[in-house]
C-alpha cells in the first residue's frame, strides 16, 4: 500500500468517527466549539502517530499474551505527555478539554490501531496510519465542533456569522451533541449510498 | 443528606452518559436488548466500585506520597485492566452464576471511560474515600439507568420503518439526544 | 527478528522494562514541564488580580490575607496598594449556591468599597445562559444589571425579583443568585480591611 493510500485511507474510506464509529466519548464530549473539536483532535492523533510507532518498534520483543497491558502502557505515556504539556503551553485549552485529556488512554481508536496496524506493519507505515486516521479524527471532530458551534452561537472558530439570539442553544449543551452527530451519520450514509 | 445528594446528583443531574458523555461505547454498543444493557450494567457496577476504592488507596498511600502523580493515568489504567482480570478469574471459581451473567461483559469494561473517568474525578473532585464510594456506586446506577431506558426505547425502534441513511447509529444517537433532552429536566434539583 | 515466546519470565521481564522507560520518559518531561505550569497557573492569577483592581504597584500575591467568615469559609484577599498606600483589593471570592454548585470568582474592590471589575475563575453553570456572568454584570450601559461602581455596604446587590438592584440573566435566575452571594461574600471578607 502507498503512504497517501494508507494517510488518505483514515482520513476518508474509515474516518473512525463517521465510519467506524470509534472514539465516541470524546467526539460528543468535546465539540461544543470548532476549535475544542480540533484541539482534541489533534492531541488524540498525536498520541495515535506516536504510539503506533512506538509499537510498531517493539512489536517483535513483546510476548502476545503482555500484548494489550503493554500497548496501553504506552499509549498512557504519550497521553500524559500530552496532558503535561498542554497544561504548560495552553492551558485556557487544557481547561476546556479537561477530564478527556486522560481519558485519550482509553479511546478505542487508539488501542485498536495499535492492535490492528501497527502490531502488523512497519514503523514508516505505522506513522502514516497514525497520522491518517489522528487526522481524520480531527477532521471529525472538527466539523462536529463547527456545526455545534453554528448552529448553538451563530459562530464558527469564534468568528459571529449570523446574531447570537437567533441560535439554538441546545446544540451547544448535551442533547444537541447526539442529535447533531446523528443526522451527521446520516448525511454520511447517504453519500455513501450514492456512490 | 450530603450522601443523598450526591447520589441524586450523580444519578439523575450529571447522568454519567447523558450529561458528561462517558461510556458512550457500550451504550450505542450493547443497548439492543434490555437484558444484556442491564448485565452491562451490573458488570459496570461492580468494576467502577472496585476500582474507585483501590485507584483511591494507590493515589492516596503511594503516588502522592513518593510525589508519583505524574504516574496516574498510567497506574489507574494499568489497575482497571488488572482487576477486570482478576475479577473475572474470581467470579469464575466463586459465582458461576453470576459469571455467567456478567463474563461476557467484562473483557469490555477496561475500554469503558467511565471507569477511568470515575476514578479521576474523585480526585479532581477532592472527595473523602467514603464520598467516592458513594459517588462511584451512583454513578454507576445513573450509567445502567441510562442503558436499560434507552434499551428498552431501542427495542421498540427496531419496529419501525426508517429512511436508509438513519438506520442503526444515526436514529440511536438521536434518540439519545431526546434522552439527553429528557433528563436536563432534573438539572437544578441537586 | 521472531516474537519472543510468552513464557512467564519473558512477559515479566517485558512488561517491567516497558513500564520502567515509560516512568523515566515521564518523570523527565514532568521535570520539564513542572516550572511552566506552575507559571502559567501564577500568571493566570496575576491577571486576575490585574484584570479587577485599580492600578497597583505591589505585589499582592506576597501580601495576600485569609479571611474567615462566619460560616467558616476561607476568603483569600490580595491587597492592592500604590506608593505603599491602599487603593483596594482583590477578592477570590466563591459560593456554592449556583446551579451546578461552586462558583469561583476574583472580585476587584476600590478603597471605598465600590467595585471595581470581576472575573469569574471557575464554573460549572449552563453554557449560553449562566456562563454569561462575566459579560452581563459587567455590561455598563445597562446600569440595572451591572455590578460595576456599586457598593455592597451600600447598595443592595441582590436580584430585582428579590428586592435587589440587579436584574438576573433572562432565564438564569440562580446562576444570577448565587454570582451576587458570591460578591456579596466577598465584600464580607473584606470590608474590615477596607475600614482602615
Amino acid at each position: 500500500m502507498s503512504k497517501i493510500k494508507i494517510l488518505t485511507n483514515g482520513l476518508v474510506k474509515e474516518n473512525p468517527v463517521f465510519v467506524l464509529l470509534l472514539g465516541m466519548c470524546p467526539t460528543l464530549g468535546t465539540t461544543s466549539s470548532a476549535i475544542n473539536g480540533l484541539g482534541m483532535g489533534l492531541a488524540t492523533a498525536f498520541v495515535l502517530m506516536c504510539s503506533n510507532f512506538v509499537v510498531s518498534l517493539v512489536k517483535n520483543i513483546i510476548p502476545d499474551k503482555v500484548r494489550i497491558p503493554a500497548f496501553i502502557v504506552i499509549i498512557a505515556t504519550f497521553v500524559t505527555i500530552v496532558q503535561f504539556c498542554m497544561q504548560a503551553y495552553l492551558p485556557s485549552l487544557y481547561d476546556s478539554l479537561g477530564l478527556f485529556i486522560p481519558l485519550i488512554v482509553v479511546n478505542c481508536v487508539v488501542l485498536g490501531r495499535a492492535e490492528s496496524f501497527a502490531a502488523k506493519n512497519s514503523p514508516v507505515d505505522s506513522i502514516f496510519d497514525g497520522l491518517g486516521m489522528g487526522l481524520g479524527f480531527a477532521l471529525a471532530l472538527t466539523i462536529l465542533g463547527g456545526v455545534r458551534e453554528f448552529l448553538g452561537t451563530g459562530r464558527i472558530f469564534d468568528i459571529a456569522i449570523y446574531p447570537e439570539s437567533y441560535g439554538a442553544l441546545v446544540f451547544v449543551l448535551a442533547p444537541g451533541a447526539f442529535i447533531a452527530l446523528g443526522y451527521l451519520i446520516a448525511v454520511i450514509n447517504k453519500l455513501k449510498a450514492k456512490n | 443528606m450530603e450522601y443523598i445528594m450526591i447520589f441524586i446528583a450523580a444519578v439523575f443531574v450529571n447522568n454519567v452518559i447523558l450529561s458528561q458523555f462517558l461510556g458512550i461505547c457500550p451504550f450505542l454498543g450493547v443497548s439492543k436488548k434490555v437484558d444484556t444493557a442491564l448485565g452491562m450494567g451490573a458488570a459496570v457496577a461492580f468494576v467502577m466500585t472496585i476500582a474507585t476504592i483501590v485507584t483511591f488507596l494507590m493515589q492516596k498511600y503511594l503516588l502522592e506520597p513518593f510525589g508519583l502523580t505524574f504516574m496516574q493515568t498510567i497506574t489507574f489504567i494499568l489497575v482497571i485492566a488488572s482487576l477486570v482480570q482478576m475479577v473475572e478469574i474470581i467470579l469464575k471459581k466463586v459465582s458461576p452464576p453470576l459469571y455467567q451473567a456478567l463474563g461476557v461483559f467484562l473483557p469490555l469494561i477496561t475500554t469503558n471511560c467511565a471507569i477511568l473517568g470515575v476514578a479521576i474525578i474523585v480526585h479532581q473532585k477532592d472527595l473523602s474515600l467514603l464520598n467516592s464510594v458513594i459517588y462511584a456506586i451512583s454513578t454507576a446506577i445513573g450509567f445502567a439507568l441510562a442503558m436499560v431506558l434507552f434499551a428498552g426505547i431501542r427495542e421498540q425502534l427496531s419496529l419501525t420503518k426508517l429512511p436508509k441513511a438513519m438506520e442503526g447509529t444515526p436514529i440511536a444517537l438521536l434518540t439519545a439526544g431526546l434522552l439527553a433532552l429528557a433528563f436536563m429536566g432534573f438539572a437544578g434539583i441537586a | 527478528m521472531a516474537k519472543l515466546e510468552s513464557s512467564f519470565k519473558n512477559m515479566v521481564l517485558v512488561l517491567t522494562a516497558i513500564t520502567c522507560i515509560a516512568a523515566a520518559a515521564l518523570a523527565g518531561v514532568y521535570e520539564l514541564t513542572k516550572e511552566p505550569i506552575n507559571q502559567s497557573n501564577l500568571a493566570k492569577q496575576i491577571n486576575a488580580i490585574k484584570a479587577v483592581c485599580p492600578p497597583f504597584d505591589n505585589d499582592p500575591m506576597a501580601d495576600k490575607i485569609e479571611s474567615k467568615l462566619p460560616d467558616g469559609s476561607i476568603i483569600t484577599i490580595y491587597p492592592a496598594k500604590e506608593g505603599g498606600k491602599f487603593v483596594g483589593a482583590a477578592v477570590e471570592t466563591y459560593t456554592m449556591k449556583g446551579f451546578s454548585g461552586y462558583i469561583k470568582l476574583m472580585v476587584g474592590f476600590n478603597a471605598d468599597g465600590s467595585i471595581n471589575n470581576y472575573a469569574v475563575l471557575q464554573h460549572a453553570e449552563t453554557p449560553g445562559l449562566g456562563s454569561k456572568m462575566q459579560e452581563w454584570f459587567s455590561n455598563t450601559d445597562k446600569p440595572s444589571q451591572s455590578i460595576i461602581g456599586k457598593n455592597p455596604g451600600v447598595n443592595k446587590l441582590t436580584v430585582s425579583k428579590d428586592g435587589g438592584e440587579v436584574d438576573a440573566i433572562t432565564a438564569a435566575t440562580i446562576s444570577s443568585r448565587a454570582f451576587l452571594d458570591a460578591v456579596q461574600r466577598g465584600y464580607d471578607a473584606v470590608k474590615d480591611q477596607l475600614k482602615q
